[in-house]
């Protein structure tokens, strides 16, 4: 049991895919343009995620060593295929605020990258735990961006007002700002990072 | 203006206007992985480049030809992604054969340009626009150059970021991005050129 704590808990801050690993930053940056389109991607992430870690695992016995990755692609396809319909038939406006996001959660190299490194060795509790870890990791990375992006950019919080006389800067939600946004956000858990080692 | 008036501006704002890495997210892992030297970065533009237009025109068929008649448009992210894995798998081959040094620079993301969502992005694309055959042809170009340029632009500025007094928790990845902002801030002028 501890071990599985363990293993969720690498994935949210030392193993963080986005902050630390760097990879899987596509959808980071172009949905972050608020609180709410990030949680959404979140949760379409952590459904695929989850749920190709542990079939990868089920299947790993099973997987000749040689065409793993194709199989890899299909199961994360699979998962990929049902996210997309099922968000385009319950919240289509988010779906139209995603675009083509959510098909391209399929080439995210978080989660191949898992599979591939982590679920393929592992059984199937633990890749679940890692999927799981992973996931929390993604979501408060994308939801801290999401977060200063709109706050910066359109003055608000979740489609709330926060102060009455802030004058928001467009450029936030504007492309230049994902960049300067997670340039920010990797500075400040570098320093946080050196902090807490001392 | 006529159709071939309509292709160059399709290319122009493909390449620079919808830029694929500042405008539109897409490809950032080989856009930061890759563009720390500058002769890397042209190569990996270039199999981009061909990767991107083969798939594009093999995706077309298969959108048209067999997903449409037979209604399975749902697997179409499935067959693609597929379609894709396999001319990578072609290419690195060939580039193995070809050039043995540019093989050995590009390391891990020759394999890697599977997973790269640009190529799988601009096939979807080119089917959310409707684009026809040479349509896809010239908008993935437009797309791959616009890529290579980006990624040109961060390697020239990368190699100088060695004689420069960074700030040390800006070091390595935060300046990178703080610079494509800049870079994308600059591409954010390029809107105007479309009115």
């Amino acid at each position: 049991m501890k071990k599985l704590w363990i293993y969720i808990r690498n994935g949210i801050f030392k193993e963080n895919p986005v902050l630390i690993l760097m990879i899987g930053l596509c959808s980071v940056l172009a949905v972050s343009v608020s609180v709410q389109n990030a949680i959404g991607m979140g949760l379409a992430f952590t459904f695929v995620m989850v749920f190709s870690n542990l079939f990868v695992s089920l299947l790993r016995k099973f997987t000749p060593h040689d065409i793993r990755i194709p199989i890899f692609i299909v199961v994360i396809g699979t998962f990929t295929t049902i996210v997309d319909l099922v968000i385009s038939a319950y919240f289509p406006e988010l779906y139209k605020a995603l675009g083509i996001f959510i098909p391209l959660i399929v080439v995210n190299c978080i989660i191949i990258g898992r599979a591939e490194a982590f679920a393929y060795k592992h059984s199937v509790m633990e890749s679940i735990a890692d999927g799981i870890g992973i996931s929390i990791g993604y979501i408060w990375a994308i939801v801290a961006l999401g977060a200063i992006r709109e706050f910066l950019g359109s003055g608000t919080l979740l489609n709330t007002n926060i102060f009455q006389n802030f004058q928001p800067a467009k450029v936030f939600v504007m492309p230049p700002g994902a960049f300067w946004g997670i340039g920010l956000l990797i500075g400040i858990l570098k320093w946080v990072d050196s902090k807490i080692r001392r | 203006m006529g159709y071939v008036g309509k292709l160059f501006l399709l290319f122009l704002s493909a390449s620079l206007i919808d830029n694929i890495v500042f405008m539109r997210f897409l490809a950032l892992c080989p856009f930061v992985g890759m563009s720390s030297f500058l002769e890397t970065s042209i190569g990996m533009g270039v199999a981009v480049a061909f990767v991107m237009t083969m798939a594009s025109v093999v995706t077309f068929f298969i959108y048209y030809y067999i997903l449409i008649p037979l209604n399975l448009i749902f697997l179409r992210t499935i067959s693609f992604i597929l379609v894709i894995a396999v001319l990578v798998q072609l290419v690195e081959m060939f580039i193995r054969k070809t050039s043995p040094s540019l093989y050995k620079a590009m390391g891990i993301y020759l394999p890697l340009i599977t997973t790269n969502c640009a190529i799988l992005g601009v096939t979807l694309l080119n089917i959310n626009y409707q684009h026809d055959l040479i349509e896809s042809i010239i908008y993935s170009l437009g797309v791959s150059l616009g890529f290579t340029i980006a990624l040109v632009l961060l390697a020239t500025i990368r190699e100088r970021f060695s004689f420069s007094d960074i700030p040390k928790f800006w070091q390595g990845y935060p300046i990178v991005f703080i610079t494509a902002g800049l870079l994308a801030l600059i591409f954010l002028g390029f809107q105007g050129l479309a009115h």
